[in-house]
């Protein structure tokens, strides 16, 4: 087995998941078969070939530094589930 | 005028602009063909109908405007765009109730040139999914079979098309979420190169591998979205500081004459369903006819494509999906007491189970240890998939095969991951290498009479060539029928 149910329950509480003991079974197979799948890629000899990242290879795309205010604070905080008028609230961090 | 609503998008925008018809008279008939056909395709996550109206009887009281290009068009939205005032949802319950203050470039744009939003489109939730049946509220059914799904990710934009419900939609392609729900219902879709269309506002699957492009029932009218969607947004540094040429200049050409289309055998041997293989043969024929050469060509990495493509996509969905945190928007888990818990509880709640299954899967492939046997391996694996393009580009003008091995699917028929995956054979390359490509209808197989899609191949920016071979095709083969709903 390439990924076991206890690497699946590490990996997703790393991604913030908490996931049912059942669900973690079938996602623990599930995913063995795709990584098995992935697996092909190791016939190919890539030593000399440079990443590929993204098709636009250059994007460091530079402009003015100049401030500029496109939304207003209320706008920014009108989705949230909390909020006090000036911040985002959320439950205590400690 | 009883078939109104079954028109094209540049007819009814011609009758719009000499006020043959009113805006109100058009976006009404929409309407009613929304409600007598919803109930079968589910295509739609709302429908803006009173705003549309109102925007209307303004419209029609000011009068056309020639500098607006789709002036007064109803049109739909795949719902991962951000709309301003219009709840964006991306078909996920983490984003139920989410209103975006502000419009995507692309939602701008069609604003700007006279188009009306008149509903948001159900897709597979964040894009994930060949099928639409991922979506956390609706399944959408295909226009021509109920039972079978439309394709996806962008289904609900297929089937909102091919039901005549709208004069067009724009849909995003990852790894065929435009191409795929196109072919599956009979319409015209375009995945434009990477960068030729600003991404500001979409929500992000696979930053390197999304486009957003049009799906309508016409050739012409794909020209007409994408000359107001395409060119450099300053807003999305990714998008190109390229001259847009003009789109609907390339069409109306009927001699095919130098044109070499390059046939992958990878695309046309095994696996293809006969039904498929007919039609695009026939399409292929037609445009021999009208002055075309073929020439055989190689993509001999077609067989890696989709692992290379689902590791990449994944990590990069893993991380583009970490900002839904129960924080600034969204769904958020009230009961939790303490931080770490309210980001876990509400991320496990409000995401469906493949978009967990692609976060887990991503989080994994660039975790250390794992990181260069997968995601670095698979990115090298994607500049030889780009290599391989470029070679056969070498060869020929245009790439064509199907867009995919079968005509439309059973709903609940791919119920595994890998298999659902496995559906994106012919499309994902594309993504990969960034290079623009369309789905035409070609008629329906004869074994499912459901619609083919074949599908067109070009270098990056080629996508005036793409659409005047399309349109050469389009105007000479058999007309395309419309579903009977």
């Amino acid at each position: 087995m390439k990924i076991s149910p206890e690497e699946v329950a590490k990996v997703a509480s790393l991604a913030r998941l908490d996931l049912s003991t059942e669900k973690i079974e079938l996602f623990a197979g599930q995913l063995d078969d795709i990584l098995n799948y992935m697996d092909k890629l190791g016939e190919l000899d890539t030593s000399d070939v440079e990443p590929l990242y993204s098709p636009v290879e250059h994007t460091t795309v530079l402009r003015a530094d100049e401030p500029r205010k496109d939304y207003s604070r209320e706008e920014v905080l009108s989705n949230a589930p909390e909020q006090d008028g000036a911040f985002f609230i959320v439950p205590r961090i400690v | 005028m009883s078939d109104m609503h079954s028109m094209t998008l540049s007819e009814i925008a011609a009758k719009l602009q000499s006020r043959e018809v009113s805006v109100e008279h058009v976006v009404q008939s929409c309407l009613d063909r929304i409600e007598s056909t919803e109930p079968r395709v589910h295509a739609l996550l709302n429908v803006q109908d009173e705003a549309a109206l109102a925007q209307a009887r303004e419209m029609d009281q000011a009068g056309p405007d020639v500098s607006k290009p789709l002036w007064g068009v109803p049109i739909v939205l795949k719902d991962l765009l951000t709309t301003k005032g219009v709840a964006t949802t991306c078909a996920s319950r983490i984003l139920e109730g989410f209103v975006p203050f502000y419009d995507a470039t692309v939602v701008e744009r069609l604003r700007d040139a006279g188009a009306i939003l008149i509903g948001k489109a159900n897709m597979d939730e964040f894009a994930m999914g060949s099928s639409t049946e991922n979506s956390a509220f609706q399944k959408t059914s295909n226009p021509w079979d109920s039972d079978r799904v439309p394709g996806g990710s962008s289904g609900g934009s297929g089937a909102t098309v091919a039901a005549c419900q709208c004069y067009g939609a724009l849909g995003t392609d990852t790894g065929g979420s435009i191409r795929l729900p196109a072919s599956f219902c009979g319409i015209v879709g375009l995945k434009p190169t990477y960068g030729r269309v600003s991404r500001f506002g979409m929500v992000a699957y696979g930053s390197s591998l999304d486009q957003i492009g049009p799906m309508t029932r016409s050739v012409e009218d794909a020209a007409r979205i994408l000359q107001i969607i395409a060119g450099h947004d300053p807003k999305d540094s990714t998008s190109v500081d390229r001259e847009v040429p003009d789109y609907c200049a390339s069409l109306g050409k009927d001699d095919l004459s130098g044109l070499r289309i390059g046939l992958p055998e990878e695309y046309w041997g095994e696996g293809l369903a006969p039904e498929v293989e007919a039609a695009c043969r026939d399409a292929i024929a037609k445009a021999e006819s009208l002055g075309a050469t073929t020439v055989p060509v190689k993509l001999s990495l077609t067989d890696y494509a989709i692992a290379t493509y689902y590791i990449i996509a994944v990590a990069e969905a893993s991380s583009n999906l970490s900002r839904f945190d129960g924080v600034r928007y969204g769904y958020r888990n009230k009961d939790a007491e303490e931080l770490i818990d309210m980001y876990t509880r509400s991320r496990t709640e409000g995401f469906g189970d493949e978009v967990q299954r692609r976060i887990i899967m991503g989080a994994y492939v660039l975790s250390s240890g794992y990181y260069d046997a997968y995601y670095r391996k698979a990115a090298q694996v994607r500049r030889l998939i780009r290599r391989d393009f470029e070679q056969a580009f070498a060869q020929c003008d245009v790439i064509a095969g199907p867009v995919c091995p079968t005509t439309a699917f059973r709903s609940g028929e791919k119920a595994d991951p890998l298999q659902m995956y496995l559906m994106d054979i012919f499309t994902i390359s594309l993504n990969l290498a960034g290079l623009p490509g369309m789905s035409l209808p070609v008629g329906l197989g004869s074994e499912s009479q459901m619609p083919v899609g074949l599908q067109l191949m070009g270098p990056a920016f080629s996508e005036e060539r793409l659409l005047s071979v399309a349109d050469a095709l389009e105007r000479s083969l058999p007309p395309m029928p419309v579903p009977e709903m």
